[in-house]
């Protein structure tokens, strides 16, 4: 992967956003409610259809190719609210993600040296999970792709506390072998901590650029909430 | 003592229900032997609209194309019969595959442009176009135009000597399409893109963000029911020997009642259809005498299904009992053992 140039000429909730993301680096994106964070991942999914040419992904045009043929190039998304298939089992949630067919380690033993609890949970219907559980399923039905970028929306939302940390704690054993991410996240310390450069949004632009570990909390709550 | 848990995709009601099925299904085979002509006749009719049922099915309750306009294919398969028997000198036999192959065909322009409409307007869609095939067919008048045609006799010969041997094809190949229907939607759904198609039902933009191209899946769904659907359509009228445009591109026989079975039986499970079409046909057979208010409780009947089991009687009997005679799924099954 040579490098994701992503640039949103004008539509409603971006405008004209410009940011880039390097081969295995992790990027959070922070931002309000309404500051277009979401759009920005759907875009890249492919669930909203750009120009061509407005993202590329490793030098080639994606922005206007269908959700599925995004899938196929190697990006994965983790949805927000999870939006597993509920009449599906836990196993067979995460066979569906593994249906791109691309080579890579991540398989349904990886998944489950991961998170060990689905594993003993995999006949189970998806629906049956804990909130943290189902998170669980939505990532590793993600990773099951073998993705070169991993998108996540709003991974710790309507979670516990303990929860998150445990989700979080995992994130490392999954981005650490070369996989890019893209980290969407309103608790910004936990996004602070687990990216290595972060954007902050606002009313669809870009706020504040910066590596996570020089920002000052000073500077991102300005750039979060608009303050002067 | 430990508890070990063992996976499996069969269950002791499946494999009673498989037993069970086997032995109903030789029956049914021998049927020519034991029924009388009305009552072959009657079965043979049954194991039709559990085709078409099963296949409404897999297109609706499967794939969300929820169209009511499947009377366009069953009547294009019929007209095929008379077309390719008469005109072509085909064999039915040979009649009747080719009009699959036909209805395939002539799907795939229809889904071009019925799969640009989404929901009540993809329905209204099916709908109009079914009325199009019928004003289309009702113009050829080598085909008898709106009045209809006859299958002459010397091809109704062709198939069988004596009446009772006819008979007895055209009920066996009734027959032999509603295993074959009711088996490849079984063995479909229980594949990858089978998976596939419950991940689109369940969510579709999920889906497509796993790299499921849903536009595909479904046109297959839509190509590969209509195909077959044209195939019933030729069978059920070479039962009735008679093809006319409103009879053939009827909206209540091959759709609304299709719909009513697969609502009252259970959308969504393979189960469904089968109960359905025989709970239709048991109201049918007992109420078929009281003339329009036969009509006034089927439509009565829906109504307190929708309302009251809005997933039809095998969903009450499934939430009740825990029961899948078709599995689809896994099941852990607790196996105790002593020691360690």
């Amino acid at each position: 992967m040579t490098g994701l140039d992503a640039f949103y000429g004008d539509f409603q909730a971006l405008y004209g956003l410009d940011l880039h993301l390097d081969a295995g680096e992790v990027l959070a994106i922070i931002g309000a409610n309404g500051a277009g964070k979401t759009t920005l991942l759907r875009s890249i999914a492919g669930l909203i259809r750009n120009r061509p040419e407005a993202i590329r992904f490793r030098g080639s045009p994606v922005g206007a190719l269908r959700a599925d043929q995004v899938a196929g190039l190697g990006i994965a998304l983790v949805p927000e609210g999870r939006q597993l298939f509920p009449s599906l089992s836990v196993e067979e949630n995460l066979i569906i993600g593994g249906r791109v067919g691309r080579k890579g380690p991540w398989s349904l033993d990886a998944v489950y040296r991961l998170f060990p609890i689905l594993k003993e949970r995999r006949n189970q219907a998806s629906t049956s999970l804990s909130g943290g559980q189902q998170q669980m399923v939505a990532i590793g039905r993600a990773l099951m792709a073998n993705p070169d970028l991993i998108l996540f929306d709003e991974i710790s939302l309507g979670l516990a506390p303990i929860i998150i940390r445990d989700i979080y704690a995992a994130l490392p054993g999954i981005v650490g072998d070369g996989m890019s991410a893209i980290l969407v996240e309103q608790d910004i310390s936990k996004a602070l901590s687990v990216s290595s450069r972060v954007y902050c949004l606002q009313e669809g632009r870009v706020s504040l650029e910066g590596a996570s570990d020089a920002l000052l909390r000073e500077a991102i709550s300005r750039a979060y909430f608009g303050i002067a | 003592m430990s508890v070990t848990y063992d996976v499996t995709r069969s269950s002791q009601a499946a494999r009673i229900a498989a037993g069970l099925g086997a032995v109903i299904l030789l029956l049914l085979i021998a049927a020519p032997w034991w029924a009388g002509r009305a009552e072959l006749r009657l079965i043979g009719e049954i194991c039709l609209f559990l085709s078409l049922a099963s296949l409404w099915n897999l297109m609706a309750g499967y794939a969300g194309l929820v169209s009511v306009g499947q009377q366009a294919y069953v009547g294009f398969g019929g007209y095929m019969l008379f077309a390719l028997t008469i005109f072509g000198g085909l064999h039915p036999l040979a009649a009747i595959a080719l009009a699959g192959v036909l209805g395939a065909l002539v799907s795939v322009p229809v889904a071009a442009l019925i799969f640009r409409l989404r929901g009540a307007y993809f329905a209204i869609g099916t709908w109009v176009m079914a009325e199009v095939f019928r004003l289309s067919f009702a113009q050829v008048s080598a085909l008898g135009g709106g009045s209809g045609t006859s299958l002459p006799t010397d091809i109704v010969r062709s198939l069988a000597e004596g009446r009772a041997a006819r008979e007895a094809l055209a009920y066996w190949l009734a027959l032999a399409a509603s295993v074959l229907v009711v088996a490849s939607v079984y063995l479909f759904l229980r594949s990858r893109r089978g998976l596939a198609l419950t991940a689109i039902r369940d969510n579709e933009l999920a889906a497509a963000s796993l790299g499921i191209d849903i536009w595909r899946t479904k046109f297959v769904v839509y190509v590969v029911t209509s195909a077959l659907t044209a195939m019933v359509g030729a069978l059920i009228f070479l039962q009735k020997l008679r093809i006319s445009p409103d009879a053939a591109f009827s909206v209540n026989d091959w759709t609304a009642f299709v719909i009513f079975i697969v609502v009252i039986g259970g959308i969504g499970t393979i189960e469904g259809p089968i109960i359905g079409t025989l709970l239709f046909f048991a109201l049918r057979e007992t109420l078929a005498d009281l003339g329009t208010t036969y009509l006034l409780v089927l439509g009565s009947v829906a109504i307190v299904v929708m309302l009251k089991a809005p997933k039809g009687v095998w969903g009450l009997i499934r939430s009740r009992f825990d029961l899948e005679l078709f599995p689809l799924g896994f099941r852990v099954r607790r196996t105790d053992q002593k020691g360690a």
